[in-house]
């Protein structure tokens, strides 16, 4: 065990926990931050997604270790009251089905739109692909992209 | 206006003295305002005080509404849907509307089940009925107050009048009064030509929540002193627990504990949902889910074979029926083989029209065909996961599940205590798809808690989710088709089976449409088990029938809709038998309608054109896909597609539904599949088992409705098998080659 003080949206945490712990157990176990969800422990889904400095990263695949004082901001520090421009695109479109991987869809989805301000289909093809949604969502979350990206 | 008689569901009216248990850590929150899109301030302040009007309903001292939503939640979105028909009939504010999850109590709430398709179909009348009482009770409560006449008092969004004397008073003010009006024997439900709320599109009343990470799925439940554990079940289907060495485990850093537990008790008779290839496994438990990963590693365990055996399992309708597990340790090839030979024998005659093996007899062509799918693992994004906390014969739960009802007995039957002991919140699931009906899960979680003695939260990895079991079946099915001399189609019969059930519908189209019509079916035992897979068997046998159908129409040189429709007109007009269970005009007019939106005729499409249509749950689907190939791989360009699901209540959130489906479908005709080597299953995590993703869904989803006022049918599943006959139909069109096999991609990531 060690501690860890960690920048996550904005706020220091401090957390005791064994160097290799993974983000996102440090965020659901120990932070009570939920909002960033487990889905395959492997990076292959992308429910886990956050920014690491502003890039998305799997946060399953991020040991406490690693971090430093690298900021990370999880689904709860997306935005102040849920008017960040991707979720203000979610709500119009009404994205989700049963909403387990939209956290990580969302931040995927910003992270490529502070980037790209105007992603082609290609390019959120490529940006999207690592996020699995077994209710099918897709073409409502490549809408939705398209929708925040106007909003700017 | 009709009339119904509340007395049916009286029991809904019985006041709801708790409301969803407390102590949660997370504030995890079962209420959710209506409108998503307004910011927290424009919502109305939470009331005073509250008035229970009945189970369903309480109405604040300032007109805001709180209704609780019976049937548990993984994506189909009832938490909308179902307080939208209260709503509706009590007249009510959508914006003033708030709703909250219902806990398991089926005193208060009937038949808690999220499973078929039904949840709409089953609630339309009930819950328009507790709508509509509630408003009789509110005006009941003015015209007392105003001193009128009942029949003067109206209702509009929220506020009740009395025109005459001009008086007005919001629900909120009624509420005190209305709460103690007799329940009504009978009440008037609104036309459909007076809906305000059914048939307009409201956002999902969890949208928010959703979309800014709030606590709401099971695994995001957490408790003050709650402990994590993790299972470790055998490696392989028709293997059991031989020995545990859990020394080294227990000295691990904060690891508390580890146990094996049995889920059932010897004498246990098991329900049709009780299903569970690995009743006695190991779990570990300790303060933090990486540390019981790091353990769960290292947890040296040796496995057994089992013993072949059978068990007596009682069906959903009381029936019972008895279960062979065989011994052994299967593979997909030797699956394959049994699987061949059977389907060379005979199977069991379920229908038969006419004289069929004349027809073939006289034939002027036979034309025979073979599918196949493996089996399928569910992947809801969510693992399998729940909270118990057993304290000394009493246990509290929250877990996500579909049926609560069905696992309360093997509950307490498993801890040795009473139902009524049993405290049971429903979390929101992060998706189902038949896979939370089997909710041993939770079972699971309260042996631990027993024998640890605290609160616990059983945790799932997703390689343990995935090779657990309860798949959806490997199956195979045989076509023929008898053509006479002029190229027209005499007899059909088809021969299907599987492992461990068949997929065969006897009565389903085109039975009904031949003069000369046969089913058969078989099935092979196995140790490897299985559940409902959204649209069980018809997720197979749309694909198969519809593939087939397809190369008759081409055999016969006829438009593939236009010869689904002359099987249709024939079966509207002069039926063969009297079991046919599909309404022929209903499901010509999805096909019409899909024609018709798809400009089909005018052939301006987007791709390589194919045809499907299929009748499940209830509800008619038709779909036309369109496809193109680039750099060897198949691009869906556009899928259009028809639904006759009666009434739409929501419409854009059905539309969400089959936009769901439909890539769902896509994603499991192309690349869905579960194969085992010795008994394990040869995939165990998004690495190796291909999930449909962003690149590969349909570009664009363009979804219509049958227009028509018939009471509402299923919506979650109907869209869902017929897109499997959609991409092999387009295929066709696209490469040249029919598709028999699913997945018709696989690990092949180019055609050709």
């Amino acid at each position: 065990m060690a501690n860890f003080n960690l920048n996550i949206n904005g706020e220091n945490k401090q957390v005791d926990v064994s160097p290799d712990t993974p983000i996102l157990w440090v965020l659901r176990d120990h932070l009570q931050l939920v909002g960033t969800k487990y889905g395959c422990g492997i990076a292959q889904c992308g429910a886990c997604t956050v920014h690491l400095e502003g890039v998305a990263m799997r946060s399953c695949q991020l040991p406490v270790s690693a971090i430093g004082d690298k900021k990370i901001t999880t689904i709860e520090g997306l935005s102040e009251n849920g008017n960040h421009p991707v979720q203000k695109a979610w709500l119009e479109h009404d994205v989700p089905q049963c909403g387990y991987c939209q956290a990580g869809q969302i931040m995927s989805a910003a992270a490529l739109l502070k980037n790209n301000a105007n992603p082609s289909d290609t390019d959120i093809d490529a940006a999207m692909n690592g996020n699995i949604c077994r209710c099918g969502t897709y073409t409502r979350i490549k809408s939705a992209i398209k929708t925040a990206a106007k909003m700017g | 206006m009709s009339i119904i008689k509340t007395s049916f569901g009286r029991r809904s009216f019985l006041k709801s003295s708790a409301v969803a248990g407390g102590g949660m850590l997370l504030g995890f929150s079962w209420l959710t305002a209506c409108q998503t899109s307004n910011t927290e301030e424009e919502v109305m302040a939470m009331p005073k005080e509250w008035f229970e009007i009945n189970s369903y309903l309480k109405i604040g001292d300032n007109g805001l509404i709180t209704i609780i939503s019976p049937n548990p939640e993984f994506g189909q979105n009832v938490r909308t849907s179902m307080p939208m028909l209260i709503a509706e009939e009590m007249d009510a504010d959508w914006k003033n509307v708030i709703v909250e999850q219902a806990p398991y109590h089926p005193e208060h709430y009937g038949f808690q089940f999220t499973g078929g398709s039904r949840g709409i179909m089953s609630r339309w009348e009930p819950l328009r009925m507790v709508g509509a009482s509630a408003r009789h009770m509110l005006r009941a409560a003015a015209a007392e107050s105003w001193q009128v006449p009942l029949e003067e008092v109206t209702t509009d969004a929220g506020v009740l009048h009395h025109k005459a004397s001009g008086k007005s008073a919001g629900y909120g003010e009624m509420a005190s009064a209305a709460a103690k009006v007799p329940v009504p024997e009978e009440v008037k439900v609104k036309e459909v030509k007076d809906f305000k709320i059914i048939g307009t599109s409201r956002k999902n009343v969890d949208g928010k929540s959703i979309v800014t990470g709030k606590p709401m799925f099971g695994v995001d439940y957490q408790e003050e002193g709650m402990l994590i554990a993790m299972i470790e079940h055998p490696p392989a289907f028709g293997m059991t627990l031989k020995s545990v060495d859990d020394a080294a485990v227990k000295a691990m850093p904060g690891i508390k504990d580890v146990v094996t537990i049995k889920s059932y008790k010897d004498d246990f008779e098991k329900g049709g949902f009780d299903t569970n290839a690995f009743a006695e496994i190991v779990a570990i438990v300790g303060n933090s889910t990486w540390e019981v990963m790091q353990a769960k590693k290292k947890l040296k365990v040796e496995w057994k074979p089992i013993t072949a055996y059978s068990e007596t399992v009682v069906g959903f309708r009381g029936d019972k029926k008895t279960v062979n597990i065989p011994a052994g340790l299967e593979s997909t090839s030797s699956h394959q083989a049994q699987m061949a030979k059977l389907a060379a024998k005979p199977g069991k005659v379920v229908r038969k029209d006419g004289n069929p093996e004349k027809a073939f007899q006289d034939a002027a062509k036979v034309i025979e065909r073979s599918y196949s799918a493996p089996f399928l693992a569910h992947n809801c994004m969510e693992p399998m996961n729940a909270f118990a906390h057993v304290q000394g014969d009493k246990v509290r739960v929250a877990a996500p599940l579909q049926i609560p009802s069905l696992i309360i007995p093997t509950i307490a039957s498993s801890l040795g205590i009473p139902v009524e002991n049993i405290d049971m919140d429903i979390t929101r699931m992060g998706g189902g798809f038949g896979r939370r009906a089997y909710a041993h899960y939770i079972v699971e979680a309260a042996l631990i808690s027993k024998q640890v003695n605290a609160p616990v939260k059983l945790m799932y990895t997703r390689e343990d989710d995935m090779t657990n079991g309860i798949y959806r079946p490997t199956y195979q099915a045989t076509y023929r088709a008898a053509l006479d001399e002029n190229n027209n189609l005499t007899a059909l019969h088809v021969k299907a089976g599987g492992i461990p059930e068949s997929p065969l519908f006897a009565n389903r189209f085109p039975a009904g449409a031949l003069d000369n019509y046969m089913a058969e079916e078989w099935s092979i035992e196995s140790n490897i088990t299985i559940g409902a897979f959204r649209a069980p068997r018809s997720n197979f046998m749309a694909g198969a029938e519809q593939s087939f159908l397809d190369e008759i129409a081409e055999e016969t040189g006829k438009d593939p809709i236009q010869f689904r429709l002359d099987l249709l007109q024939r079966a509207k007009d002069n039926p063969v038998g009297e079991r046919n269970d599909y309404d022929a005009a209903r499901y010509a007019g999805v096909l019409e309608l899909v024609r018709d939106k798809s400009n089909w005729d005018t052939e301006q499409s987007t791709g390589h054109r194919g045809v499907s249509a299929y009748f499940c749950h209830n509800t008619y689907a038709a779909h036309i896909l369109d496809m193109t190939i680039e750099s060897g791989k198949p691009v869906v360009q556009k899928v259009t597609c028809a639904i006759d699901c009666g009434i739409v209540v929501n419409p854009d959130a059905a539309r969400n539904m089959a936009e769901g489906a439909i890539t769902d479908g896509v994603g499991n005709a192309l690349y869905g599949e579960l194969t085992f080597k010795d008994g394990a299953p040869e995939k165990k995590n998004f690495d190796q088992y291909r999930m449909i993703r962003m690149g590969e869904a349909p570009k664009e989803i363009d979804v219509h409705f049958v227009q028509n006022e018939i009471n509402p049918t299923g919506m979650g599943e109907p869209p869902f098998p017929p897109i499997f006959g959609a991409v092999a139909n387009a295929m066709y069109k696209a490469t040249g080659e029919r598709q028999y096999s699913q997945p018709f991609l696989g690990d092949k990531q180019v055609i050709g």
